[in-house]
């Protein structure tokens, strides 16, 4: 059996040489970052206009992570070119006749990019949080604050699951253009959608990026049935009957 | 050592490989050689274990090779010049390699340099020439320093200078003790660096021979003669205990024939000769004719050229090249 620590630090090199998927983590946290902070002070700037219907109380967390909608796809789109540009470019028969063992393979690539995902988003969420509030003014919150730690850090592992679920199905497809092409549009137009479709939105809200979200509100919606640990339990599954395919697909099929 | 055990692969109803069983001797240059989708490429991809076997096995020194360990310290591979990510430099790419089999850091510039790309190890792969490609799928088949060497079709595109290169390596790897197993379709190439030769066609074997066997058995030298008077010169051969066969346009063939002794003859029964030439059958149309059954997409020279045989078919030289990168590109067929 190849050694795992060693392909680790393989699949390690392979990220980081390659500038593309470098770029759509630093766009992830660009793009939370810069809109968080966008959104948190045209909130302050006209906080009396975009409270006036609101029923629930202000949820300044939610707020300074409003980023996180548009740059969860930038770390989509990381999870699918990391794996899928090994099949655009042939070399994931080099990295097979290199590492035989396919489980040993995929478990050091989805641990290496699960970590990565994981650190990037930690720094990302917190960032955004701090920065948001600085915006939001005498309207902000802290950490301390009831459920709002639990919030940023739900941020960061709901980032992490998106991710790894799109590791999951670009390793089914086994193609980055396809699988960019079924999630994109899924993520920012389907399920956002959908979610507002009377009854359907009763099976959407089952959706890994629906479930996995309730974990960033503070204050309950009424958009979810469930709880929001359950809900990134959720997320989870999706993630984990992803990768679960995936391991599949590449054990069984030819390269 | 490798050994094929009754190797089986079936595309649907298509049979790419069918019941291979062969073992490639060590310590010297194997060619395997075949026409374009006789199989050679799903032989050595089952070799690797990248595509399953619909049945039968591949052992390497008695094991698979997913139990191998480091994989690339035992064999060394080069399957297709495009297993390199565009983006990344060659140093790296040989860098995750070298990491995931414990080959130590320094033996990634040691095989830049026996291929001749320290220059540009730091370029991404992008910018390579298919020649560059090329030598940077063979460091990273040296990588690991491994006994078992195998090269699909490695000439393909490649100029002179790199095709020359390329025939010197192989040589040099074997007298080194390592066994070289390298993919071809063309027979004059092989015929220049393989000791031992095997054949396949629709994905069956046809020859399992060394080379200077095969070359015996295949080249077939004859005397030519064209005369206005052939029964005489059938008589005067006949009489000298020769027998001749026909040949094209006329003209008669003596296997194995002198030339001086049949001038001689000639001019001794009075027979005018309109020719008197020496022939050699080349080893090209020795494997022509060995796979002409199982050649995929025939293409009749004869017919297409207006030609009655005499022609020497310049089998899959001009076709072969741009054919054999585009299967690979539209699918895995070869």
């Amino acid at each position: 059996m190849a050694a795992f620590p060693a392909v680790v630090q393989s699949e390690w090199t392979k990220v980081r040489s390659i500038r593309s998927t470098v770029w759509t983590l630093v766009l992830t946290f660009l793009i939370v970052v810069a809109m968080g902070f966008a959104i948190s002070l045209l909130t302050k700037l006209n906080y009396d206009q975009f409270t006036e219907h609101n029923t629930a109380p202000f949820d300044a967390t939610t707020t300074s992570l409003a980023g996180i909608s548009l740059g969860e796809l930038a770390i989509v789109v990381f999870g699918v070119l990391a794996v899928g540009n090994e099949y655009a470019s042939g070399m994931i028969r080099v990295s097979l006749a290199t590492v035989p063992q396919r489980g040993v393979l995929m478990g050091a690539k989805t641990a290496v990019l699960g970590v990565l995902a994981f650190l990037v988003s930690l720094v990302t969420v917190f960032v955004a949080f701090f920065l948001g509030q600085a915006a939001l003014g005498q309207y902000s919150t802290g950490l301390g604050e009831p459920h709002v730690l639990r919030a940023v850090f739900g941020a960061a592992c709901y980032l992490t699951l998106l991710c790894l679920f799109s590791i999951g199905v670009t390793m089914m497809l086994r193609n980055q253009v396809l699988s960019l092409g079924i999630l994109i549009p899924f993520f920012f137009l389907v399920s956002p959608i959908l979610s507002i479709v009377p009854k359907v939105k009763d099976v959407v809200r089952y959706f890994p990026d629906r479930a996995g979200s309730a974990a960033l509100q503070v204050y309950p919606t009424g958009d979810h049935p469930y709880g929001p640990w359950t809900g990134l339990l959720i997320c989870a599954a999706w993630a984990a009957a992803a990768l679960l395919g995936g391991y599949l697909v590449l054990k069984k099929r030819d390269a | 050592m490798i050994e094929l055990h009754h190797l089986t692969k079936r595309y649907g109803d298509k049979l790419a490989v069918d019941d291979l069983s062969f073992r490639i001797p060590e310590g010297v240059v194997t060619g395997f050689l075949g026409p374009n989708g006789a199989g050679k490429s799903t032989t050595m991809r089952m070799i690797l274990d990248l595509d399953r076997p619909t049945a039968g096995k591949v052992t390497i020194n008695g094991r698979s090779y997913a139990s191998v360990q480091d994989p690339l310290r035992e064999i060394g591979a080069l399957l297709e010049a495009k297993g390199v990510h565009p983006g990344r430099t060659a140093y790296d790419h040989l860098l995750w390699m070298a990491q995931s089999n414990r080959i130590p850091r320094e033996r990634v510039d040691q095989v830049l340099d026996v291929v001749g790309l320290t220059a540009v190890a730091k370029k991404r792969a992008r910018g390579f020439s298919l020649g560059m490609g090329q030598r940077l799928g063979i460091a990273s088949a040296l990588l690991g320093d491994p006994k078992i060497l195998m090269f699909d079709e490695p000439v393909n595109g490649l100029d002179p200078e790199g095709i020359v290169w390329i025939r010197k390596l192989m040589k040099a790897l074997a007298a080194e003790g390592r066994t070289v197993f390298v993919s071809s379709h063309l027979m004059s190439e092989m015929a220049l660096t393989a000791d031992h030769l095997v054949v396949i066609g629709r994905g069956r074997l046809l020859a399992d021979l060394p080379m200077a066997e095969f070359i015996r058995q295949n080249s077939r030298s004859a005397v030519r003669l064209r005369t206005p008077q052939p029964e005489q010169l059938l008589d005067a051969l006949r009489g000298a205990g020769l027998t001749a066969e026909p040949g094209p346009d006329g003209a008669w063939e003596v296997v194995d024939g002198d030339p001086a002794l049949l001038g001689d003859l000639a001019a001794a029964h009075g027979v005018t000769l309109h020719e008197l030439s020496p022939q050699q059958a080349s080893l090209e149309d020795a494997f022509m004719q060995m796979t002409a059954d199982s050649v995929e997409y025939h293409t009749d020279v004869a017919a297409t050229t207006g030609a009655t045989g005499a022609a020497t078919p310049q089998p899959a030289q001009q076709p072969g090249w741009g054919a054999g990168w585009d299967a690979r590109q539209a699918g895995k067929e070869s």
